[in-house]
């Protein structure tokens, strides 16, 4: 192995069987019933000239031929959608799960920050933790008694130490066990969405340590849906897609706008959609002399949506048929989050007081929203016809979900997701000190 | 700050190349080694989980360390009313409390620690699922966290001979920590199958209980080993914990001659079962991080 390289990936792939993903609770009682079916499912895999071992168990590559190398030094952003293979990457590198296939050479100690906090107990103290994770996260004792004062000074927890932890708040829990991980001074540091937690200080606390980690020469694997972060921290970009890579450049900006411009780009699979539309909820319509035939999300230029990022615009198309004589009911949009509140309801009667005088045999309707201003997460969209202002002629709920991908709409560095609130607001803040008199 | 212009610089450490330096991940089929070696680099952390069950055990419970002496004490006064008392079970001459608690004694240490070592996996699965560090290391530590609780239970021991007068040679008492060590040996060798399996499939669990209560009455807790003569005898060693009670009570009460042909052979089943397991986890540790 080159001694300039501190990662070497080759040919590497991870293959898991979709049972063991869902259902992930086996008995064996399960395991007894499912052996007996096996000569069965092997007799017939035999007969189709399948390959036998894979009989009855559904497989997928969640990363395949990925191979490339990382310098000393290098800090390389990975990034794509969800499910293109970036967790999984990072969960082979810190040897949590095997590969199935191909071969890592890592050079130095490796620390990751995949989830931080891991093994800390309510029951112990602040100290008592920053013992047991050091320990757990790979630290000598000596060398947590070495750095001990600074995790403590840089958590800024000195007074609660010797509390147990489940009296912290959880900004304190966090920093502590992020100072922890942030003292372990690996030379391959490994870095999994941590920024999504913590308030907007702690944040950048932790976007300056992954800075000072990289500008000590050391190198850093971040994966992120935080393009700001990327941009403003990596030396080298890297685009996975469908657990393979395809893009892989030191021009960072250019591999952001691939992967943007990637998730806007034409393409028939529908798995690329920002929004899925539950058709068994159209297909229920039961009404003779309307149906509504299709309902999709596009952007304003009428390109269908593979990107939605909160306050991005958005075009809602509802293609209807119907008899042209029936009276002309009202359109009507909800919008709910995923807990099912309705965040809001737009209508053309009398809602918006659009009207539509005459419905044509087949049609759409659009109804375009210039600036959704919801944050990250999924959000549920109902369209009724209401005929009257009461009468329910078509009833769909829930008909489209749809992805909105956070933001950092406040340019504070925090990408906001829908647990801080479901909508965002113009808004500053002022800040006056009372004169005492006297 | 902006480090979009920072450049690859070699570490201090670039020069000497030593291959230790270099971890190599790939795929593992079929059986692997035991990974010795880095279990001993990761004792600490064997030390910290073991003391932070222990130190939550005693924190969480209303009756904190005094439950490593109630178990043990009123199980001997149940088993010593209804076997002692009424079923007039022999004791080999001895007082049956001081008789049956000597055999609790490492049974409590054995049973809780298969118990722990076995559920040790799916109790882990937070830790498991985030970092990597040698999964021995988990059921290795449910089988020493129950430690304290031997040495607590002990003090009762010791009360119990001032009583009745019955005081261990030097001589023999020096074999205890050997015997300690075998019921150890079998806890985590027995726990490592179990550990392994209950990963796989939940159901385990529901099995330990009922195996452990099994165990124990195939065990000589509550009836001598003398009941059988040789060689049903030394066969009977085949369950590990025949050896591991009997040396107990011949440390401790100095009871009769040294049952030494019974521990081998109890010593060779109980290393038998913990290689086998310590294997057989290795195995089945690389799907863990995907099923727990």
């Amino acid at each position: 192995m080159n001694e300039n390289l501190a990662i070497q990936i080759a040919g590497l792939g991870k293959r898991y069987r979709i049972g063991a993903l869902q259902a992930r609770e086996r008995t064996l009682a399960e395991t007894l019933s499912d052996s007996l079916a096996r000569p069965w499912q092997i007799a017939r895999a035999l007969l189709r000239r399948e390959n036998p071992a894979h009989a009855g168990k559904q497989t997928f590559w969640a990363l395949r031929d990925v191979t490339f190398d990382v310098e000393r030094g290098e800090v390389v952003g990975i990034i794509g959608r969800n499910g293109a293979g970036k967790s999984t990457l990072l969960k082979i590198l810190t040897r949590i799960t095997n590969p199935t296939e191909g071969t890592i050479r890592l050079r130095g100690r490796v620390g990751s920050l995949l989830e931080v906090g891991t093994g800390f107990h309510p029951e112990l103290t602040g100290r008592e933790n920053t013992y047991l994770n050091g320990a757990i996260l790979g630290m000598r004792r000596e060398e947590v008694d070495r750095k001990f004062d600074e995790i403590v000074a840089f958590s800024g927890v000195e007074k609660f130490i010797d509390t147990p932890v489940k009296h912290y708040s959880s900004g304190m829990y966090l920093r502590l066990a992020f100072a922890v991980a942030a003292h372990l001074e690996p030379d391959i540091l490994l870095v999994d969405e941590v920024l999504a937690v913590g308030d907007a200080e702690f944040q950048k606390k932790c976007l300056g340590k992954m800075g000072e980690v990289a500008g000590e020469g050391r190198t850093v694997l971040f994966v992120s849906h935080n393009m700001g972060a990327v941009e403003h921290l990596c030396t080298r970009a890297m685009l996975l897609e469908e657990g393979r890579v395809a893009l892989d450049d030191t021009d960072v900006p250019k591999v952001i706008t691939q992967y943007l411009h990637r998730a806007g780009t034409p393409d028939q699979d529908e798995a690329n959609l920002a929004y899925r539309v539950n058709r068994e909820v159209l297909a229920a319509q039961n009404r003779a002399d309307i149906r509504i035939t299709d309902v999709s999300l596009h952007t304003v230029d009428g390109e269908p949506l593979r990107l939605l990022r909160t306050n991005d615009p958005l075009m809602v198309r509802i293609a209807y048929e119907a008899d042209p004589e029936i009276a002309v009911p009202a359109f009507v949009v909800r919008f709910r989050s995923m807990f099912g509140q309705e965040i809001f309801r737009l209508g053309t009667m009398p809602i918006s007081g659009f009207d539509i005088p005459r419905l044509g045999p087949r049609g759409c309707v659009e109804l375009t929203i210039e600036s959704l201003p919801v944050t990250g997460g999924e959000y549920y969209i109902d369209v009724r016809l209401v005929a009257q202002r009461v009468e329910r002629l078509v009833w769909l709920e829930d008909v489209v979900a749809v992805d909105v991908t956070e933001k950092d709409v406040y340019g504070s560095g925090m990408a906001l997701k829908n647990n801080r609130g479901l909508i965002v607001l113009q808004h500053h803040w002022a800040h006056r000190v009372a004169e005492h008199a006297g | 700050m902006s480090l979009s212009n920072v450049q690859p610089q070699p570490l201090p450490s670039a020069a000497d190349d030593d291959s230790d330096d270099i971890i190599l991940i790939e795929p593992a089929h079929g059986w692997v080694s035991l990974g010795l070696r880095e279990l001993w680099q990761y004792r600490e952390l064997l030390y910290f989980l073991t003391w932070r069950d222990i130190k939550v055990r005693y924190k969480q419970t209303l009756l904190g360390a005094s439950w490593a002496i109630l178990q043990p004490v009123f199980t001997m006064i149940v088993m010593s009313i209804f076997f002692g008392r009424l079923a007039k079970m022999p004791s080999d001459g001895m007082p049956y409390p001081i008789f049956n608690y000597t055999a609790l004694l490492p049974w409590t240490f054995f049973a809780g620690g298969l118990t722990r070592a076995a559920g040790s996996v799916v109790g882990s699965s937070g830790l498991i699922k985030k970092v990597y560090f040698p999964r021995l290391v988990v059921p290795i530590s449910g089988v020493l966290a129950g430690i304290p609780d031997f040495l607590l239970s002990f003090l009762v021991l010791f009360g119990m001979m001032i009583y009745y007068d019955i005081y261990p040679t030097a001589a023999s008492i020096i074999w205890l920590p050997l015997f300690l060590l075998l019921a150890g040996v079998t806890a985590l060798g027995v726990g490592l199958w179990f550990a392994a399996l209950n990963a796989e499939y939940r159901d385990i669990r529901y099995l330990i209980g009922f195996i452990t209560q099994f165990w124990m009455y195939a065990t000589p807790v509550v009836y001598p080993a003398s009941l059988l003569n040789d060689p049903w005898k030394t066969l009977y060693g085949l369950n590990p914990m025949v050896g591991v009670v009997e040396g107990f009570r011949w440390t401790l009460l100095g009871k009769g001659s040294s049952p030494g042909p019974m521990v081998a052979v109890s010593a060779v089943v109980a290393v038998l079962l913990l290689i086998g397991g310590a294997y057989y986890f290795r195995r089945m540790e690389k799907t863990f991080a995907d099923v727990v």
